[in-house]
């Protein structure tokens, strides 16, 4: 295949780049909800909750 | 010891946080740099042949950028007055600030020169010089502006100032970093003399910068 | 008192509206929907970029000039018209904050900024790449690149703007001005290669006299696309999800502040996230 290390690069970039990012995502998420849990268990309560109560 | 790099990891942490001057000063290197074709035009040989010093220049101005965060946040919170009455030698304390400074703003810099060098059609001779000079005189530029942070630490916005303080100082490095690369990559010129000079620069800035730094902050929090 | 827009549409005020949007607006409705909804869009996404790959390299032709090399263009274009997609998206959010005070604009506008980021670096690298064997050039400064390249710029001056601010509510409206009046930009990437005399190709696909490339290129095309596209989804959804989780985590610790030294409520706001 012509050109095969430019085409191997733009393709390693678009698969390093959308690895990038999902991981990202997914450890910012997973950050938030365990702080989030942590919050909680010391006794911040969410006013939408309390107003159930 | 363990007390300086902890204060070198520190200052680096808070300067890569968001609103630590890291990033944006990265982003003021690239935003430079684009800007510098608009002016000149796209021509490529041109743009060649003024790559390094565009670089080395852009590197300047961006480094200049966050030195106010250097000791006004210290200043702020009381931290300075605390390190003074410490004990501690004071120029070490300006020292370990610097050297965490660099690492947070002025190493993400030169990665990134080579980059951006590239979109200013430097060639790969040029590009690995341009690297090299602003690796080995970039700490002299955050060490000679920690003087000019040091001295208007005591300033409220201190910011431009520092900047216009600071800027005549760092031409020295600037000359011969650019002279350096010049040199490797225009056969005639020499590229070792100037170097080596450069280095001077950072190693003499490394021992007066703090010293003269420590005498600023006293003065400027008495 | 501090207080964020995102605890008064918790209350569920927003949820009596009936358009989609509007019960959109509710972000604990907004969480179940896109948690039920992930699934489907990551697979449909995994899908299309696996048959979009197989096309790009299996069905579509090598051209006769460039050779192999134009194989970039499948990733090349839907990355750079997920860039300019992107950004169209943070200008609707925006105005959803702006003018209709949306209570989830400014977190979709928050969240798209480093995707947009992201996709716009992959259509500048990998035009890049492609340019080295087709003219000869990493980087050349014409209208197109040029463009892009202020793209790019705008997008980390926008996450940057995000960042230096403590409450988001703020820094969704700051943000917001200056998206818009950012938005110039996109008009002038896409008609850039008509009105200026540039090394990059015209249009070729989005035209008003349809396009010119060759079906057996234009299908790869346009289903790399939409695999791009609803990998954006995918991922502009979680990054969205994240960014509702990072607010309650401010308000929940704000209220702990609250708790704990009531006398002092007025600063906890600020106490409770220092920025230097």
């Amino acid at each position: 295949m012509t050109h095969l290390g430019f085409i191997l690069a733009a393709y390693g970039a678009t698969a390093a780049v959308f690895a990038a990012l999902i991981i990202w995502v997914v450890r910012d998420t997973r950050e938030q909800k365990r702080k989030l849990k942590q919050l909680e268990a010391d006794g911040a309560v969410r006013r939408s909750v309390q107003m159930k109560r | 010891m363990s007390g300086f790099v902890a204060l070198v990891s520190q200052t680096a942490q808070l300067g890569l946080r968001a609103g630590g001057g890291a990033l944006i000063g990265l982003i003021f290197f690239l935003a430079v740099v684009t800007v510098i074709p608009f002016g000149v035009g796209p021509d490529q040989n041109l743009l060649a042949r003024i790559g390094p010093a565009v670089l080395w220049i852009g590197a300047l101005l961006a480094s200049l950028l966050g030195l106010d965060r250097l000791f006004g946040g210290d200043r702020e919170d009381g931290a300075l007055d605390l390190l003074i009455v410490s004990g501690q030698p004071l120029a070490l304390v300006v020292l370990a600030r610097a050297i965490g400074h660099w690492l947070a703003t002025g190493l993400p810099v030169v990665i990134a020169a080579p980059l951006l060098g590239l979109l200013l059609n430097v060639e790969p001779l040029g590009l690995a010089a341009v690297t090299l000079t602003l690796l080995a005189g970039s700490p002299a530029l955050t060490l000679i502006g920690t003087v000019g942070a040091a001295l208007t630490a005591g300033l409220a916005r201190g910011g431009v100032m520092i900047a216009v303080l600071v800027l005549p100082l760092t031409v020295p490095v600037l000359i011969f970093g650019v002279s350096a690369v010049n040199g490797a990559i225009a056969d005639p010129d020499p590229f070792t003399a100037p170097f080596l000079i450069l280095c001077a620069f950072t190693l003499g800035a490394g021992v007066l910068g703090p010293v003269a730094g420590a005498a600023a902050l006293r003065l400027a929090l008495d | 008192m501090p207080t964020s827009k995102a605890n008064a549409s918790t209350a569920g005020e927003a949820a009596a509206r009936p358009t989609i949007i509007g019960q959109l607006a509710n972000p604990t409705r907004f969480l179940g929907l896109t948690e039920a909804l992930m699934p489907w869009l990551i697979s449909l996404a995994a899908a299309c970029l696996a048959a979009g790959a197989y096309l790009a390299f299996f069905v579509a032709p090598a051209d006769y000039q460039q050779g192999d090399s134009v194989r970039i263009m499948f990733i090349h274009v839907p990355a750079a018209w997920l860039a300019m997609f992107c950004y169209s998206l943070m200008a609707v959010a925006a105005l959803g904050t702006l003018v209709w005070r949306h209570p989830l604009a400014d977190v979709a506008a928050k969240a798209a900024a480093p995707l947009g980021a992201a996709f716009t670096l992959l259509a500048l690298f990998t035009g890049s790449v492609w340019g080295k064997p087709m003219w000869g050039t990493w980087w050349v400064w014409d209208a197109r690149l040029t463009s892009v390249l202020v793209l790019f710029i705008m997008y980390l001056g926008l996450i940057a703007l995000w960042r230096s601010f403590d409450d988001p509510g703020r820094a969704g409206r700051v943000a917001a001005i200056l998206t818009l009046v950012g938005f110039i930009n996109i008009p002038i990437i896409k008609f850039s290669v008509d009105w200026w005399n540039t090394l990059h190709q015209p249009a070729s696909v989005i035209r008003l006299d349809g396009p010119t490339i060759h079906p057996t290129m234009l299908w790869p095309l346009l289903i790399m696309a939409a695999g791009f596209t609803l990998a954006f989804m995918a991922l502009h959804f979680g990054a969205m999800r994240a960014e509702i989780f990072r607010r309650r985590v401010r308000t929940a610790q704000i209220m702990i502040a609250q708790q704990r030294a009531p006398a002092a409520a007025p600063v906890a706001g600020s106490a409770v996230s220092r920025s230097r």
